[in-house]
């Protein structure tokens, strides 16, 4: 199924690739919660993870983002080593001023003004020097956002980053994450609860179901028409175990 | 202004007569007025000069205030008073410095190592368990009487507190900066100087406030047991001559020194700890 979907999508299957993981086998205590995991994503792609809660996506994430240091399993997993990850909290130094949460363990020089214009797109140039604590939920994760765009990923890696916000916010965070993903085009593979957080953001979506990956289709043409956005969230609903009524 | 259209009709809504909303029930205390500690103890000043003043009690026991700023202003005129606070002073700040920072970087080394850990914190743990004062005998046979003496009973007196709230904090440290800083692959110095040092401050400042009572309580102990000059041996020279107000005044410089450097150590740790909101805004 989602060879066919592939192959209508045309050019990208050429694109590089910019995250394979082949075989991705991960346990806790002996109970296997991947079961042999295969994904590839290519560069520039945003790909939504879904599944049911306790499925295993924070798992896949962590493995790619090498913070599974310790934990029992199997796999070989190829990522660009300019990687950052947005969690689901910002994640921020509460004693490190803004800018400098943003700049936080890079070297070169022109960090700081490399900072200065992350936090401009983010919007946040005027709470530059404020402490974490003085900010907005929304306007933490935004810096956290910044934070990581100035080290210019070639993977984001997000696990529900915008699930504690409220919905106005949430809409805005979108809409910026995904133009700041039109220009500077790194992989994504984003972890999420909400389906139609999935359509309006991904290029494709994948489900993950007892360890498998069990769904994998393009989606990218979702956005053309109202009739395509609901006949793939019924369908992903579906899959995901929650039946819709017919109508 | 909702409010006003959720209001029965006739009856003025509560927010038109205040200034504002209603407010909701208040949990902390009032934020403080500049000053508002020093009210306590001008409050008992002025009880004792009552007292005296009455003749309630004898004067060889409790002479009045006007008695000891007598003896204060014959003290300092003698010369007495300064180089006996000099002397206090000197051994305060020494024992304390070496305290704070073998207890911090002890801490450190035991909070990030697992050998630093074995070999440290179970040593420093029955250390603990000993009363400082209670090992006074054996630093006097193996320093002698001296100033080192002194200083060292001091030092392992701050050193215990700054060492078991900084490891606290350190082992404490949120486990999710840590997976920030693996995401952001800070080098093990940076780790150190932008996650663990921050993140251990709180606990070390805890323990500077109990490290800076601890010292002087040791420097009364040591002035008291064996010295030639400081406020302690002051107030133990006066006792055997009956000279009551200079026992007054002795107490009153060790109050003064004790409320002064907590004072300072809160303002220090105030300005350190900017980003924190607590309490005490
Ligand atoms: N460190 C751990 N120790 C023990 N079990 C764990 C650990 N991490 C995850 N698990 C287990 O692995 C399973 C998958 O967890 P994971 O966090 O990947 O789920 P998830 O799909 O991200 O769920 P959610 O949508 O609720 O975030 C769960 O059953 C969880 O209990
Ligand atoms: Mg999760």
């Amino acid at each position: 199924m989602a060879s066919v979907a592939r192959a209508v999508v045309k050019g990208l299957t050429r694109r590089e690739v910019a995250v394979r993981a082949r075989g991705l086998v991960r346990r806790f205590h002996g109970n296997t919660v991947l079961h042999g995991v295969n994904l590839e994503i290519h560069k520039g792609e945003f790909v939504a993870l879904l599944g049911k809660s306790g499925s295993g996506k924070s798992t896949i994430l962590r493995a790619l983002a090498g913070l599974d240091e310790g934990v029992d399993g199997t796999g070989t997993i190829a990522v660009p080593s300019r990687r950052s990850v947005l969690f689901q909290d910002s994640r921020l130094l509460p004693w490190k001023k803004v800018i400098d949460n943003v700049t936080l363990g890079l070297d070169d020089p022109d960090a700081r003004a490399g900072a200065l214009r992350a936090l401009e797109e983010v919007e946040l140039q005027h709470r530059t020097d404020a402490w974490p604590k003085t900010l907005s939920g929304g306007e933490q994760q935004r810096v956290a956002l910044a934070r990581s765009l100035v080290r210019r990923p070639e993977l984001i890696l997000a696990d529900e980053p915008f699930s504690a916000l409220d919905a106005l916010t949430r809409i805005r965070m979108q809409r910026l994450l995904l133009d700041l993903c039109s220009r500077h085009q790194p992989a994504v593979l984003f972890v999420t609860h909400d389906v139609e957080e999935s359509l309006r953001l991904a290029d494709r979506v994948l489900i993950i179901t007892d360890g498998i990956v069990s769904y994998d289709e393009k989606t990218e043409d979702v956005r053309a028409s109202p009739t395509r956005f609901e006949a793939y969230r019924t369908e992903i609903l579906e899959h995901l175990g929650v039946p819709q009524r017919q109508h | 202004m909702t409010l006003v259209s959720f209001s029965p009709p006739g009856e003025r809504p509560d927010s038109e007569v205040g200034r504002g909303a209603p407010t909701s029930v208040r949990l902390l205390p009032k934020p403080s007025i500049p000053g508002q500690r020093i009210l306590g103890p001008v409050l008992v000043i002025l009880l004792w000069y009552v007292a005296s003043a009455q003749q309630w009690v004898s004067p060889a026991k409790l002479p009045g205030p006007a008695a000891v700023l007598t003896a204060f202003n014959e003290t300092i005129a003698t010369g007495v008073l300064a180089n006996d606070l000099l002397m206090s002073l000197q051994r305060a700040a020494l024992g304390l410095g070496i305290g704070v920072s073998l207890g911090f970087v002890l801490a450190v080394i035991a909070g990030l190592s697992r050998f630093g850990d074995s070999v440290i914190d179970g040593n420093v743990q029955v250390k603990r368990a000993i009363p400082n004062l209670a090992l006074i005998p054996l630093f006097i046979i193996w320093l002698g009487i001296g100033e080192t003496m002194k200083i060292m009973v001091i030092a392992l007196g701050v050193m215990v507190p700054i060492y078991i709230n900084t490891h606290a904090a350190l082992r404490s440290i949120d486990r999710r900066y840590v997976e920030l800083g693996q995401t952001v692959a800070l080098t093990r110095k940076r780790f150190v100087r932008d996650i663990v040092i921050p993140a251990s401050l709180p606990g070390f400042f805890t323990g500077l406030r109990l490290g800076v009572t601890g010292a002087w309580t040791a420097l009364v102990v040591v002035e008291t047991i064996n010295a030639t000059s400081g406020i302690g041996y002051m107030i133990s020279q006066a006792r055997t001559y009956g000279q009551t107000e200079l026992v007054l005044l002795g107490l009153i410089i060790y109050g003064v020194l004790g409320f002064s450097s907590d004072a300072a150590v809160r303002i220090i740790e105030r300005r350190v700890l900017s980003w924190r909101q607590s309490l005490e805004q």
